[in-house]
């Protein structure tokens, strides 16, 4: 891979050891303060969905209504951010676990588990940010990189990801099943019929649950029970799409091609995930929300790692950022978020050429200063 | 009525999709969980100096068992759940609805010794149903013959405890090795059965009086105690070299028929280096159900690599230390789950059915019976079967 250059391979080894040996430490001191963090998040979010949905059968009172809201909306929150994305990436296995272990969990999510594992676990952490291999990178409906050739279609991105924020567990569960792959002709029908059918089924039972089983049991507080589904969801929705876009697409992230990967080692593998994700800073509780997904860098040089690791292992990361003069982009999710934005309107426009980004990609600024 | 029981139970699990309702009642108890079934402890009793009688209170879903079965134990160490299977030292039926079991603390036992010496009243443990042929026959023998060493008492005394409390005592002779009287696990409960049922023998064999070294129980010698052998219905329980000396014996006087045995094998693995992350110390003394042979020695050094097999499709496959269990499945023509080939997306998941395995990218080496092992990361640390 291009390699900033001023880095030689000695240098990219070396911060593949450290980085190795960050992750043994981790390793070797996960014990039962881990397990019982992860206990009690989930205790937490079975008891704020519980009582969102009882609150909220009082509906009738506006406040109820509005807290059963915001009680169910943070519980989907943390039961798809911080548990169900991180148990499905097998951060718990090693409690050996049966009831919270990769192979078993499934998720509130439109999304099966299976699925997601494949297109989130294996394609975006292992391709990231690698166009033509990535296909986080835009989800295949959006232009996030100069590379991407412009197409008149992304005139209107801004306005489709604004409706892909709020129907984001749908788009991932249709993502997921890769039509566009069986319509090139890439991924045969059968398949993907097939997992067609089984997201069509999970997604489902969840809509079941959400716009009819708890409804019905509202009895008369049908609608507005409905209503505080759909906000939970959608709220859910939105900021799930908020967190993943400020991981990978603010400026200061960079994009590769499937050329620069080849040969690829592990410590060119670590350099580019860490080129291609940045952090939100934030409190103690954004972290949680987010899943850690805050720590974005953190979870792309260890997604194995127990969540609750991230924090404490950023600041030794970030030292080495500076020690080998590498970006460790990061910011507040107000700033971030704005980032996004200002790349996906910029990117609706044709270009801007190669010379142009380079202004701020991280290659180019990083070869500035070494010279 | 059927018709409405069924439409509860459809409502109630949309109502928890994509969770069990199951799930939400062990939140508030785990004993309400009849999916994961769990116990409470209610009393931990020490035995001898090295061994202690866990008493339980089992959760909504036990069914109970026969006297002289095991059930699989797990308790968390660490934030790791361990389990182990342990007999069960408490007969079927008893009054308060409660379970036991007895264990004994093995030096360098991880599970072991977290049970006799650091499980206390109030903690859950994770319990299995009971399993496991080594039981009482439906139709009572006139002649009973136990023969148990150490701890291989445990199934034995369920056994008895449920024939006391039924009150119809058959001709039992029970012959116990231990180190000395101190030593017997249940000593006084057994010498008390002695006097209190005279068709109930008990003979003790002392491997360590005083402190002086005897010769340990032989054939010979239980022959000479038992002098009617052939016409007892015999259980043997045991260490393994016990075992293995009774199914001989028994085998040459043509009486294979009449014998029962269950082992406790102290499956010490090599190679586990100290310190290393949980999962990777040495197994335990444990009972290996239905006379099954357990864990052995492994041929090769750890490291070496070794016969990759996979259980169920039969294929096997000599590699070198330095070969993924990936590609020596692919190799052998195992269709093997697979994705990111550097052990980040855990897609390759399979089940370990025995031997050790050891991770490539830190070297270490880990993995008992039944753990998911990332085989895109992890080669063979001698001898391995593949549960696939």
């Amino acid at each position: 891979m291009p390699a900033p250059t001023h880095l030689s391979a000695g240098d990219i080894e070396e911060l593949g050891r450290e980085l190795d040996r960050i992750r043994a430490e981790v390793l070797a001191s996960r014990g039962e303060n881990d397990a019982r963090y992860i206990r009690r998040v989930i205790a937490l979010q079975r008891g704020l969905e519980v009582g969102g949905r009882a609150v909220m059968f009082a509906a009738a009172l506006p406040p109820a209504w509005l807290a059963g809201t915001a009680m169910l909306s943070l519980a989907k929150i943390l039961e798809n951010m911080e548990i169900g994305h991180n148990v499905l990436h097998g951060q718990w296995d090693w409690m050996r676990d049966p009831d919270i272990h990769s192979t078993t969990w499934e998720w509130d999510s439109a999304a099966p588990a299976s699925q997601w594992k494949y297109s989130h676990n294996f394609v975006h952490h292992t391709y990231t940010n690698v166009l033509g291999r990535d296909r986080d990178l835009g989800y295949s409906i959006l232009r996030v990189t100069p590379e991407q050739p412009w197409n008149p279609v992304y005139l209107a991105q801004p306005l489709y990801n604004l409706g892909l924020a709020a129907t984001f567990e749908w788009g991932i569960a249709l993502f997921d099943v890769e039509l566009d792959k069986a319509f090139r002709g890439e991924k045969a029908w059968g398949d993907t019929l097939g997992q067609l059918g089984e997201a069509v089924r999970k997604a489902g039972r969840q809509g079941l649950k959400d716009y009819v089983v708890f409804p019905l049991l509202a009895g008369p507080a049908f609608l507005p029970v409905l209503l505080g589904n759909l906000a939970a969801n959608i709220t859910r929705n939105i900021w799930a799409h908020a967190i993943i876009f400020c991981g990978h697409f603010p400026e200061g992230t960079s994009t590769f091609t499937e050329e620069e990967i080849e040969g690829e080692s592990r410590g060119e593998w670590y350099l580019r995930q860490l080129l291609g994700s940045a952090n939100i800073s934030g409190p103690a509780v954004l972290h949680l929300l987010s899943g850690n997904l805050s720590h974005q860098i953190e979870h792309h040089l260890f997604p194995d790692l127990p969540s609750n690791r991230y924090a404490q292992i950023a600041p030794r990361v970030r030292a080495l950022c500076e020690r080998f003069e590498l970006p460790y982009t990061t910011g507040s999710l107000p700033r971030q978020t704005a980032r996004v934005w200002k790349r996906i309107c910029r990117l609706a426009l044709p270009g801007p050429s190669r010379r142009m980004t380079a202004e701020t990609s991280p290659e180019r600024v990083l070869t500035a200063r070494a010279a | 009525m059927l018709g409405t029981r069924a439409l509860f139970g459809a409502v109630a699990a949309s109502m928890a999709s994509p969770l069990r309702p199951d799930d939400y009642w062990a939140m508030v108890n785990p004993l309400w969980s009849r999916r994961r079934l769990s116990g409470r402890v209610e009393a931990v009793s020490p035995e001898t100096s090295d061994t202690s009688t866990v008493v339980v209170r089992p959760g909504l879903g036990w069914r109970g068992g026969l006297a002289g079965q095991h059930i699989e134990v797990g308790v968390g160490i660490d934030g790791v759940w361990y389990r182990r299977p342990f007999s069960l030292s408490s007969p079927p039926r008893r009054p308060d609805g409660l379970i036991s079991i007895t264990v004994k603390a093995r030096p360098g036992g991880l599970v072991s010794r977290n049970i006799v010496h650091a499980l206390a009243p109030g903690r859950t443990i994770r319990i299995g149903h009971p399993a496991g042929r080594f039981v009482l026959p439906e139709d009572l023998p006139a002649r009973l013959l136990f023969v148990t060493a150490g701890s291989g008492i445990t199934p034995v005394m369920a056994m008895l405890r449920d024939l006391a409390e039924s009150r119809r005592m058959p001709d039992v002779l029970l012959v116990h090795s231990a180190r000395d009287a101190s030593e017997v696990i249940f000593g006084e409960e057994l010498r008390r059965l002695a006097v209190r049922f005279p068709s109930l023998r008990l003979h003790e064999h002392h491997t360590c009086p005083g402190g002086r070294r005897q010769p340990r129980l032989t054939m010979a010698a239980l022959a000479a105690v038992c002098t009617d052998l052939p016409e007892r219905m015999a259980w043997v329980c045991g260490p393994p070299g016990l075992v293995d000396d009774a199914e001989a014996y028994w085998r040459a006087g043509g009486i294979a028929d009449r014998l029962l045995t269950e082992r406790f094998h102290p499956a010490v693995r090599p190679g586990s280096a100290p310190g290393g992350p949980a999962g990777q110390r040495s197994g335990e003394g444990q009972v290996s159900p239905g006379g099954q042979t357990g864990v052995g020695r492994r041929k090769g050094r750890s490291g070496d690599g070794g016969r990759v097999r996979f259980v169920r499709s039969g294929r096997e496959i000599t590699v070198t230390g330095g070969t993924t269990l990936l590609a020596a499945g692919e190799d052998a023509g195992v269709a093997l789950p697979s994705g990111c080939r550097m052990g980040i997306c855990y897609s390759c998941l399979v089940p370990l059915a025995s031997g050790r395995v050891r991770d490539l990218r830190t070297g270490e080496e880990h993995g008992v019976p039944g753990d998911l092992i990332q085989t895109c990361v992890s080669a063979a640390g001698g001898d391995v079967d593949i549960d696939l």
